[in-house]
């Protein structure tokens, strides 16, 4: 279904988007099944509507939204590159609005440090969740700064139509300057916080994910190199690319981690 | 050859065609580097479990024809270790060779998994009928490293998988019964004679 009037950005002019066949055919979404196909195969089990989102913790105005009321803020088309953990990556022309004018809306006080994000959590439309693989539901989180950053956007679809199951209908998160994982999928509650989230993937394995994620091609995974990445869909004998600093998105955001060891802070 | 063995020849190139038809027709997804290691790496333990699977096949059945099949399998598992290691080294490392020793020395997945290929091939050039009679008992010594190789290449898919632990645990459960099936005291059964065909 597409979304309708979708306001056209500068962000990405330069990139070619990876076919969509690709960006919906290759998941990482536990929820919807363990192999990378299948997510796609197994998206009709997630029901996007009806849907609500909770917006809760150190704020003047929490709420409960409907994703239909969501759908009326602005939409926007930004093409982003998208840099997985696993040393692979693609380009993406999502749709939504910045994160940071959302977030404003519920006027978080000066208590409010951090926001963490949940997925939802019902086994009988998620059947990944069937099995205590992760410690469900899914949570991330980012530093206030990090969510307020122009860049940081919320995903209502891609290549203008309305977001596939697989690639986490009916809202996400894209973080373009971090690792996908830090991208959470399927939000159901936003949440501002005191404390730092502690974000799933760091809670089951605290030496290989952190809370940054930030993509840094000096900063190997344990297991792998970042040094690379392959652009998918480019065929069997395409080569790879280097993994730049932030993803590209060094001149943005690296102000965000002035003085910070992005070593310490992976 | 006879018609078992030549059967046996072309069902383990299943794998290979099927491979060879999807990078014809350019039908192996996103991803098709990561899938042709995947595909290559999981062939090559499944078909060493299948060797190690032919002595119990013996000394619970009785049924001596399998054994001459054993190395076949061997050697095609061997075979399929091999387009694994040629594939990352080529197409995934991209022959970036300070990078290849990094991975195999700081890398505990891949050290196993290098290990188990220095392994099979090591089993693979005495796997002749020479070696065999040169080495003598050493060469059944030798050959119990085919144990080592399978269990270090199912730690290698253990510790390359992030949080589903599922499948490569079923290879280990696969490997610890066929390793469980060797144990002394069991009930077997006396190998058969093999049946020779009569010439009248």
């Amino acid at each position: 279904q597409s979304i309708p009037d979708v306001r056209d950005t500068d962000y990405g002019e330069d990139l070619k988007p990876t076919a969509y066949r690709h960006i919906t055919s290759y998941n990482n979404f536990y929820e919807l099944g363990y192999g990378k196909r299948a997510p796609a195969e197994n998206a009709d089990s997630l029901k996007p509507r009806p849907w609500t989102v909770k917006v809760s913790g150190e704020c003047e105005k929490p709420a409960v939204l409907d994703m239909e009321d969501i759908l009326k803020i602005d939409q926007e088309e930004r093409v982003y590159r998208f840099r997985c953990v696993e040393a692979w990556a693609m380009v993406v022309p999502w749709v939504g609005f910045p994160l940071g004018d959302f977030l404003k809306g519920f006027q978080p006080t000066s208590r409010a440090k951090y926001v963490e994000f949940t997925t939802l959590y019902d086994p009988k439309q998620m059947p990944g969740q069937k099995r205590k693989v992760l410690d469900w539901p899914y949570r991330e989180g980012l530093r206030m700064d990090e969510a307020m950053h122009p860049l940081a956007f919320m995903a209502t679809g891609l290549y203008g139509e309305q977001l596939p199951a697989q690639n986490g209908a009916p809202l996400r998160l894209v973080v373009p300057w971090k690792y996908g994982f830090k991208s959470i999928k399927s939000i159901v509650s936003i949440r501002f916080t005191q404390e730092m989230p502690a974000n799933t993937w760091r809670r089951i394995a605290g030496d290989e994910y952190g809370f940054y994620a930030n993509v840094n091609p000096r900063v190997p995974h344990p297991r792998w190199s970042q040094k690379r990445h392959r652009v998918l869909g480019r065929g069997l004998f395409g080569s790879k690319e280097d993994t730049q600093l932030f993803n590209g998105y060094a001149e943005e955001v690296a102000g965000l981690y002035k003085g910070m060891d992005l070593r310490k802070n992976f | 050859m006879n018609a078992w063995k030549l059967m046996v020849f072309v069902l383990c190139l299943l794998p290979l065609g099927y491979l060879g038809l999807g990078i014809y027709e350019e039908d192996l997804g996103p991803n098709p580097v990561e899938y042709l290691t995947h595909e290559t790496g999981i062939w090559a333990l499944r078909l060493l479990l299948l060797t190690l699977a032919i002595t119990p096949l013996r000394r619970f059945t009785g049924w001596r024809r399998p054994v001459m099949l054993r190395r076949m399998l061997g050697l095609f598992s061997f075979f399929y270790a091999c387009l694994h290691l040629l594939i990352w080294l080529w197409l995934d490392r991209e022959l970036i060779w300070s990078g290849m020793f990094d991975d195999v020395l700081k890398r505990p997945y891949i050290t196993v998994g290098f290990i188990a290929f220095l392994i099979l091939s090591a089993l693979a050039a005495t796997s002749n009928s020479f070696s065999m009679q040169r080495l003598g008992r050493r060469w059944k010594r030798l050959h119990r490293f085919a144990y080592a190789a399978a269990a270090l290449g199912i730690l290698h898919y253990l510790w390359l998988v992030k949080a589903d632990l599922l499948h490569p645990m079923i290879y280990m459960v696969v490997f610890l019964l066929l390793m469980g099936l060797r144990l002394p005291g069991l009930p077997e059964r006396k190998p058969m004679p093999f049946r020779r065909k009569v010439v009248s």
